[in-house]
């Protein structure tokens, strides 16, 4: 089973395939997962598309499968995997995360409470917010 | 620390999102359980927050207004750093520096107040220019150790910690400001604090650096 993490999802995917530092995930999972989706033009979200490199197209994609690390690095974004493909995090690029902030968009989360239930940030629009983080250690 | 100001602003559209960045998911519970808040306590064992807004120590603190739009971009929330004063052989700080100690939590949570009651209006408030000033911004190597401590973490709970250690050696490496991984990734006493002799070096070796940096707001003391 391989789980990919991105965000606030961590997610079994049972379709993927791992194949060194490939990620193949069906094409649907990964839209549910990230957003991400093949068109024509690319990998598209919203209103930015990634083209498929003509020459290495078959680096990209494979029939319904989509090698999301493969663009995740084309987008200069970082990915890491466990050492036997089974665990694999897509990361944030520094100089996205950085507009945004500066953009001054919160950026949203779902985290749990004590009892495991889910909460999202964006449940308190119509609220000032204090987000304030502490620790046990 | 909060209950008392959310009592005070009820009813005035404020909620606190507490949220703890402990890894190990049963240590908030006793602090939790006796400060019995009303407001939300959420469990951040991956240390998202850090990753989604630039955070390396705590407290930090984000204001974010009505719209989702951030006031004051991450930053030290009222700590500090009197700590550092403390005699060695008797453990006790010295009265000026407990002072400021006091007058900068105090000073944080009336600035939390006076922007719940006035908005924008707040002299606490950051414009959005002032506010894009102060937003940290973060390396690519800080995103990378951020994706690192994030696989280490699910490999832990897969119970591969080889694995997961070297993860964690690399975060610390290429995000050597975070006091959030380091601390996470420290063996904790039996009181489930970082706090070994390894802990106070690394402190030590801040010199005249802040281990709390004073945010940018009227009434901290220097």
């Amino acid at each position: 089973m391989t789980t990919v993490i991105y965000r606030h999802h961590e997610t079994d995917v049972p379709r993927a395939s791992a194949e060194g530092d490939a990620l193949w995930l069906p094409q649907p999972a990964l839209a549910e997962l990230t957003g991400w989706e093949l068109k024509p033009k690319g990998l598209c979200r919203e209103a930015v598309c990634v083209p498929v490199p003509a020459n290495a197209a078959d680096q990209y994609v494979r029939g319904d499968a989509v090698n999301v690390a493969a663009f995740w690095q084309r987008l200069g974004r970082p990915v890491r995997h466990a050492a036997d493909g089974t665990v694999w995090v897509l990361g944030d690029a520094a100089a996205d995360r950085s507009q945004e902030l500066q953009n001054l968009e919160a950026p949203d989360f779902v985290l749990p409470d004590l009892a495991g239930n889910p909460h999202a940030l964006s449940e308190h629009r119509g609220k000032k917010v204090l987000l304030w983080t502490w620790a046990s250690w | 620390m909060w209950q008392a100001l959310y009592n005070d602003l009820r009813g005035e559209n404020f909620m606190i999102v507490a949220v703890a960045m402990d890894s190990r998911p049963e240590a908030p519970r006793p602090w939790i359980e006796q400060a019995q808040p009303d407001y939300l306590c959420l469990i951040d064992q991956d240390h998202l927050l850090s990753d989604l807004y630039n955070m390396v120590n705590v407290p930090q603190a984000v204001w974010i207004d009505e719209a989702g739009r951030i006031v004051r971009p991450t930053e030290i929330a009222g700590a500090y750093e009197a700590f550092r004063s403390r005699d060695l052989q008797t453990g006790e700080i010295p009265p000026e520096e407990n002072a400021r100690k006091v007058q900068a939590q105090a000073n944080y949570v009336e600035a939390v107040r006076d922007w719940v009651r006035k908005g924008a209006d707040s002299v606490h408030a950051f414009s959005p220019e002032q506010a894009r000033a102060h937003v940290p911004l973060p390396s690519e190597d800080v995103m990378q150790a951020h994706v690192a401590f994030r696989l280490g973490q699910a490999l832990l709970r897969r119970e591969r910690s080889a694995e997961a250690e070297a993860l964690f050696e690399e975060a610390k490496q290429r995000h050597p400001e975070s006091w959030n991984i380091w601390r996470q990734c420290y063996p904790p006493n039996e009181a489930g604090l970082a706090a070994g002799p390894e802990f106070w070096e690394r402190v030590q070796s801040l010199g005249d650096k802040r281990y709390y940096p004073l945010p940018d707001m009227a009434g901290m003391p220097k």
